[in-house]
């Protein structure tokens, strides 16, 4: 029960918390990217759009801030015997996300934030590139404790104390899991920042509201629209390592994300499958020969190992030590094999989307995007890498299961045994219900201000610092 | 030094900075309804912590994440343990945080009168609990010999502990009510240089209380020295603040909350979380820490990277050095100054 309920707050936060990741790593780039435009252009466009993202950026950023608080102290709270055994190893990485990457993006952010009239431009501008240098940290950090999770490397048991010991933690930091893991989570990050940007310049060509803006609103529209194709081959790209490596240290997963029974040479890839998934009456099934074995192996007749085999061979080899015995090997099958599928599909969908803007976006100036479908694709467009990456972890970690630490550590051994199945039901509600609240509050925030579009200029923004009397340039 | 205890000092050092930095901005949360009587005034007090109180919060995330590293059982006893009490401390960080950065989003009166709400009691409420988790873990708690506590939330809230968290409330609301009268000008910063010397002896009085307590327990000679200078700073800071050295006076805090804090840690050395249940199940230094090889890259890592966080926040509070005063706040606007008409979300 407390295990139960353990694991549902953690899944809740955390997928809760990566919903905004993606969208501050990505967007920071962006704000950054068009500050820097105006630096070297004086285009105001350019300066109105940097100001308008990080207006949506600083909603976004607030809370991807609070729920990330969240997570620094869950392991203590609901995981205290999995921090306790791991510590070690996956505490340093969590310190150093601390020291060397929140530091950074606070600090830095509030001088962007306020800098306005009041610091050197040019420092001004290496502020938000350091706040997005800082979120590409964090991300690096708290994926290799993660990918110590997928695959452990640079540790030994210690008999005496029961725990993993650090050995080499380079060898930790370059994980060859981490190394596909953070350029696919990268990418994927990016593809979230740009169709946010792509659908709300999207949104605005369709609205016409503002004659003059309109040029503007391509500009945005097209690079976000580039940007995107681009983070959406790097995630493409970067996906298929993964998949490589994957088969490679837990093939279990692979076989679950396939829903894989029986080992195959040359296994195809499933597209969709009616039925039930346990493997005994395929119905409808859709598939691509072949492929499965191409993405786990790289070769179209490579082995592609199944679930019974696998759960065969775990069972002897991890039955007998009370540590890492657990019913079952294999993970929740539907979960995995919908999540994958999802992941891809949906997250993918969103390139043609972009494909279809610069299409409509190709000629000079009077394209206009007045579509009935139009809106909805602005829409879609933004939401859909959000739901990508959120179906990718919940792959990867309900994959991951019945372990915490693969073939080292079971999940039901990790959680806190001093504290009461109605303490975490408490805080389970509690996050829950405030989250929901939040999440009501910021997308009403963040609607108000994507409609109301790129602030004009007030004055000429070269004005120097403030004199004592005068009114801040920017206040709260 | 042994490794164990450069990381003791270090988690030290950076709870000090936690509690002298996000010490004085929980005190200007918690003064919304008192300094912030006008719209204005409300502004001015958030405007003095804008830039800088998400810095001031990241002290905490290392400290957490730094006694994970460092000591992973202390940070799985503590935190399990201290369960709702952290549950609560959380809450109250998010609703504060989201008051700060969601207030000015909108105009609109009853939307800043529920942030105001958020942030008051989001600010008080860590205050509060803070002091208890510190007086709670310096005078020990029921630990058994699995290192997990086995106490409720009642052995927590014990009248020592609640005058922990009086203590730590007040000198916080102190040490806010300095840095607005360091940090603002006008009519606020006279008023809040008039309730400093107020709260002033109600908060040394509280800490001077709260030392003495738990020094007659666990003291020794250099935890005394160090809380002899805490009193010593405190009053100091009051008495600068009587005559008008807001500079000095806002030091005095400053340095007293480092000392009472060091003086904690003094306490506990080379214990980091006793049992009261049994002196021998204590978590230690040597039996709560994680292995040398951990140790050591985290003191590398530490000591080249602390002191550049220094000096870039530094750098950030000597940017934003001006006083601010009602005069220099803008007008308050929304989205809906400059959207387009029917573009805004009614
Ligand atoms: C918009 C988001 C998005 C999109 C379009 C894709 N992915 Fe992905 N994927 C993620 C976002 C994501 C992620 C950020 O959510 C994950 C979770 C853990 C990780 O490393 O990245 C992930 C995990 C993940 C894993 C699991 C790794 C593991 O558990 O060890 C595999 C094998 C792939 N992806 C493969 C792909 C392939 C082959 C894709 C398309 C061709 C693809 N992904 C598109
Ligand atoms: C890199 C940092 C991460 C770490 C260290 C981490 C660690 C963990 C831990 C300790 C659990 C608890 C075991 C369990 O509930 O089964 C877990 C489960 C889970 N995590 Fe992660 N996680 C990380 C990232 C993420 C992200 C970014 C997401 C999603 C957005 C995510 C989604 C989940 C989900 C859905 C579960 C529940 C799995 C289940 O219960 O079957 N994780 N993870
Ligand atoms: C489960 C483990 C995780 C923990 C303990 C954690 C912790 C935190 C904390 C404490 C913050 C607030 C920082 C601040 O005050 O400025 C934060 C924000 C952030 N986290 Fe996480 N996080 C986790 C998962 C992840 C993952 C998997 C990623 C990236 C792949 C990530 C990326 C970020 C980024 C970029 C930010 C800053 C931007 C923002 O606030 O939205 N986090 N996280």
């Amino acid at each position: 029960m407390e295990l139960d309920l353990a694991r549902w707050q953690f899944a809740i936060t955390t997928v809760y918390h990566f919903l905004f990741v993606p969208v501050t790593i990505g967007l920071s780039a962006f704000v950054a990217g068009f500050h820097t435009a105006y630096l070297r252009s004086r285009n105001p466009a350019h300066l109105r759009l940097s100001k308008f993202l990080g207006k949506l950026f600083t909603i976004n950023f607030a809370l991807g801030l609070v729920t990330g608080i969240v997570q620094e102290f869950q392991f203590g709270m609901n995981w205290s015997d999995y921090s306790r055994f791991v510590g070690d190893i996956f505490g340093a990485p969590l310190a150093i996300e601390a020291l060397l990457a929140f530091f950074l993006e606070s600090t830095f952010l509030g001088l962007w934030i306020f800098g306005w009239g009041r610091i050197p431009e040019k420092l001004h501008v290496a502020s938000i590139w350091i706040v997005h240098i800082g979120t590409l940290l964090s991300a690096y950090f708290i994926l290799a404790a993660n990918s110590f999770m997928q695959h452990p490397v640079g540790y030994r048991l210690n008999p005496q104390t029961g725990r993993a010991e650090l050995t080499d933690f380079v060898a930790v930091l370059t994980n060859k899991v981490q190394l596909v893991t953070f350029p696919h989570t990268a990418f994927a990050a990016y593809l979230a920042g740009a169709a946010l940007v792509l659908g709300v310049c999207m949104w605005h060509l369709h609205q016409r509201r503002v004659e003059d803006d309109l040029p503007m609103y391509r500009t945005g529209a097209r690079i976000g629209a580039i940007v995107l194709l681009i983070a959406g081959a790097g995630v493409a790209i970067s996906g298929d390592q993964q998949g490589k490596v994957m088969t490679e240290v837990q093939p279990v997963k692979m076989a679950a994300a396939e829903a894989l029974y029986d080992t195959q040479k040359s296994a195809p890839f499933s597209i969709v499958t009616v039925s039930s998934l346990d493997g005994q009456q395929e119905k409808v099934a859709i598939t691509v020969p072949k492929l499965l074995s191409f993405l786990g192996t790289g070769d179209f007749n490579g082995t592609i190992h199944g679930i019974n085999d696998l759960e065969r061979a775990y069972q002897q080899k991890y039955e007998s030590d009370p540590l890492t015995r657990a019913q079952t090997y294999t993970p929740t099958l539907p979960l995995t094999y919908w999540s994958f599928r999802l992941m891809i599909g949906i997250g993918m969908s969103s390139m043609l989307v972009a494909v279809l803007a610069l299409w409509t976006l190709r000629r000079g100036s009077s394209a206009p995007a007045r579509a009935r479908w139009w809106p909805w694709a602005a829409v879609g467009v933004t939401l859909m890498p959000v739901l990508g990456n959120a179906f990718g972890w919940i792959f990867t970690e309900t994959g991951r299961q019945p372990w915490l630490v693969f073939g080292l550590f079971t999940t039901k051994s990790g959680v806190s045994p001093g504290v009461s199945a109605a303490e975490v039901a408490t805080s389970l509600i509690a996050f829950t219900a405030l989250y929901a609240v939040l999440a009501v509050i910021e997308v009403r925030l963040t609607l108000r201000y994507a409609r109301a579009g790129a602030e004009p200029l007030k004055k000429p923004d070269e004005s120097t610092a403030d004199s004592d009397d005068d009114r801040l340039q920017f206040a709260y | 030094m042994e490794l164990t205890t450069v990381w003791f000092v270090l988690i030290a050092v950076l709870w000090t900075g936690y509690f002298c930095l996000e010490g004085f901005d929980f005190g200007v949360g918690m003064l919304f309804p008192v300094l912030g009587r006008s719209e204005e005034r409300r502004r001015v007090l958030l405007n003095t912590i804008g830039p800088v109180w998400d810095g001031n919060e990241v002290w905490l995330l290392t400290a957490g994440g730094a006694t994970f590293a460092a000591f992973p059982h202390w940070y799985a006893t503590l935190f399990s343990g201290f369960y709702l009490p952290l549950l609560l401390i959380l809450l109250a960080l998010i609703v504060r945080a989201l008051g700060f950065e969601y207030r000015h989003k909108r105009n609109d009166d009853q939307w800043r009168r529920r942030w105001d709400a958020a942030i008051v009691v989001g600010s008080a409420v860590p205050a509060f609990l803070w002091g208890v988790a510190f007086t709670n873990i310096v005078r020990g708690v029921p630990i058994d010999a699995d290192k997990e506590f086995t106490g409720s939330l009642l052995t927590l809230l014990n009248p020592i502990a609640l005058l922990g968290g009086l203590a730590t409330l007040t000198v916080f609301l102190l040490h806010g009510l300095l840095f607005v009268a360091l940090k603002t000008d006008g009519e606020i910063r006279s008023d809040a240089r008039a309730l400093a010397t107020r709260v002033g002896w109600v908060a040394a009085g509280l800490g001077v209380a709260l030392l003495v307590i738990l020094g007659s327990d666990r003291g020794g000679a250099a935890s005394l020295t160090t809380s002899v200078l805490a009193a010593g700073a405190l009053l100091a800071a009051l008495a600068s603040n009587a005559r008008g050295r807001e500079g000095w006076a806002f030091t005095g805090t400053f340095i007293g909350i480092a000392l009472v804090v060091a003086s904690l840690f003094l306490m506990l050395f080379p214990d980091v979380m006793p049992s009261s249940t049994n002196a021998a199940w204590s978590l230690t230094v040597d039996n709560a820490a994680s292995s040398a090889k951990t140790l050591g890259i985290m003191t590398w890592v530490g000591v080249l990277f602390l002191p550049i966080v220094l000096l870039y926040q530094g750098f950030t509070y000597w940017t934003f050095r001006k006083r601010i005063s009602t005069h220099h706040i803008p007008p308050a606007t929304d989205e809906r100054d400059w959207a387009p008409s029917g573009a805004g979300l009614r």
